[in-house]
């Protein structure tokens, strides 16, 4: 049995983890909802006795590896097509500082 | 369905007299600028400059494919090169992808015209094409939903009165309900069977490259034509479709599926099924496991590996940018994806978090996946009897835009009861209309074991018929 209890500390930590800042009434909102999502639907899986294995597809795919031959991937000016030109310098994207 | 009104014979046509294709390319152009004027809001996208020239490289062309002239409009979350796919949302505005999705090389050499591209849920996250900003509405009643995610595919299939396929998409039901809400034909095909390469994802796992088309040789001839192995992705399948038929000898009705139902809906779907009663020997089955625990499933399933995808999305390198001077990663990312992620695909982002933080991941992801087994073996199992299984596609007709707002999300969810598991199994269905209630089209959908496609296109044919 999982056992969580959905609180507004939960949900803000969840969403910082996955790079989202909430509101005050983003959370006032997304908390009832998520929590009844999570509790109803989400934990019916506590009840099924599942020991198969998973199915990480629905159909069954093996491995498949192509010839190790060189083949030609984006040229410089079309991987930076779309880069916004301030975020762009010479060669490279320009993006935030990471230190 | 005549003849006359398929594309194969449009094709035919086409390929003797090159006027027969300006002339329907004239005539749906047309359509887009009124259905633009009257804000039905089928298109995301439409460039006419672009068109003409796939028409004037047309005329020119020596091989003329199975799609020779036929305008084909995409679902906004297929990558079309130079043409901006934005899978229906903000952040990702401007994008302009610099190649083809398989499916639209695949369409291109076919001699198809890529002609615009469709409105959709936000990333797919939708079951009436509400959670965007260019919302569709029902051609058949516009104060209804076309339904969705591909609600902008069906919505223009029906719209049009000329010869044209749709290119959808569907996770957990995004190609058949719009198709039931719109009187369309859709056609998902197994997982894997058509490529995903340039598809802007939403789940991995269940995402599914399909078509929508006023009838089922129409809808078949574009799935023959996209299906097939490509290495760029590799959970693409080596098998094709060719349009054969099948001798479908007995079918099963779901009636667990009926129970959540519209009395009204139900009695349409079963008046039908009694007509087919004529051709086939058509029973009943039980799926329990199913009707009990897919949507469960499904939602954890599909949150967590939205969340996983979404995450490349935080305003650099495509889409929409900020600036960055001054400013920390984790800053700058969380910023762009506040401002620019609606509230529903914030939702499934913190719901796919959290089903995947350690501590939870074994009882929700895992066991989803497990419990996923369960239900494929329990399709299989009924398989084994009866060649397709059938259902009503939605529980309701296309609801209005006021009774959709009033819904919470799990309610939301909860439409979509009898989609949710053939796509969860990454089984082939077929949603054929069945009849109409009070004007408005009512599905029926068919389900057909994996890479058993054959058998839903005979089973439409004769249902169209």
């Amino acid at each position: 049995m999982v056992s969580v209890e959905v609180t507004k500390d939960l949900i803000q930590r969840v969403a910082k983890n996955a790079r989202l800042k909430l509101t005050d009434e983003e959370l006032e909102k997304f908390v009832p909802q998520i929590k009844e999502i999570i509790l109803d639907a989400f934990n019916k899986l506590d009840s099924v006795d599942a020991k198969e294995e998973p199915s990480f597809q629905p159909v069954k795919i093996s491995n498949r590896f192509r010839a190790d031959e060189p083949k030609k991937g984006l040229s410089l000016e079309d991987a930076l097509k779309n880069a916004s030109v301030s975020l762009r310098e010479g060669a490279y994207f320009k993006g935030p500082k990471v230190l | 369905m005549k003849r006359e009104e398929t594309v194969n014979h449009f094709v035919e046509a086409a390929r003797n007299d090159f006027s027969v294709v300006e002339k329907n390319l004239a005539g749906v152009i047309q359509e887009i600028k009124i259905s633009e004027k009257q804000k039905l809001n089928y298109i995301e996208e439409f460039n006419s400059a672009d068109v003409l020239r796939q028409l004037s490289l047309l005329r020119s062309s020596k091989y003329k494919g199975k799609l020779f002239g036929v305008p084909i409009t995409v679902k906004d979350a297929i990558c079309v090169k130079g043409v901006e796919s934005k899978a229906g949302s903000k952040i990702l505005r401007g994008y302009k992808p610099v190649f083809d999705a398989g499916v639209i090389e695949r369409a291109k050499t076919e001699g198809a015209i890529i002609l615009a591209k469709t409105t959709q849920d936000e990333f797919g996250f939708g079951t009436f094409a509400t959670h965007t900003v260019k919302v569709p509405k029902n051609p058949f009643d516009n104060e209804r939903s076309c339904g969705g995610s591909s609600g902008g595919a069906a919505g223009f299939t029906a719209f049009t009165k000329n010869y044209h396929i749709a290119i959808g998409e569907s996770t957990g039901g995004s190609i058949a309900c719009p198709a039931s809400f719109c009187g369309a034909v859709g056609f998902t095909p197994t997982y894997g069977l058509v490529s995903r390469f340039g598809l802007i994802d939403f789940a991995n796992s269940l995402d599914k490259i399909g078509s929508i088309g006023k009838n089922v040789e129409d809808a078949s001839l574009l799935l023959s034509v996209i299906a097939g192995g490509d290495e760029r992705d590799s959970t693409s399948l080596q098998n094709g479709f060719t349009i054969e038929d099948y001798p479908i000898k007995k079918m099963a009705v779901v009636k667990d599926f009926f129970e959540g139902c519209d009395d009204e809906v139900k009695k349409v779907v079963e008046k039908k099924i009694d007509e087919l009663k004529k051709f086939y020997v058509i029973e009943e089955v039980s799926l329990p496991l199913n009707v009990k625990y897919a949507l469960s499933a499904y939602y954890v399933i599909a949150t967590c590996e939205a969340s996983t995808n979404l995450a490349k999305l935080s305003g650099l390198r495509y889409g929409v940018q900020g600036v960055v001077e001054g400013k920390h990663f984790d800053d700058y990312f969380s910023e762009i994806r506040s401002r620019e992620f609606s509230d529903e695909a914030k939702r499934r982002i913190i719901l796919g978090t959290f089903a995947r933080m350690s501590g939870y991941r074994d009882a929700y992801y895992l066991k989803a996946m497990r419990v996923r087994t369960k239900l494929i073996n329990e399709f299989n199992l009924a398989f084994k009897n009866y060649d397709l299984l059938l259902f009503p596609t939605m529980p309701t007709v296309a609801p209005r835009f006021d009774e959709i707002e009033k819904l919470s999300p799990l309610a939301n969810f909860a439409m979509d009861l009898c989609t949710v598991p053939a796509n969860l199994a990454g089984l082939p269905h077929l949603s054929v209309n069945s009849g109409f209630l009070k004007s408005l089209p009512v599905g029926l959908t068919a389900v057909a074991p994996h890479l058993a496609e054959k058998r839903l296109y005979s089973f439409g044919k004769v249902v169209g018929e």
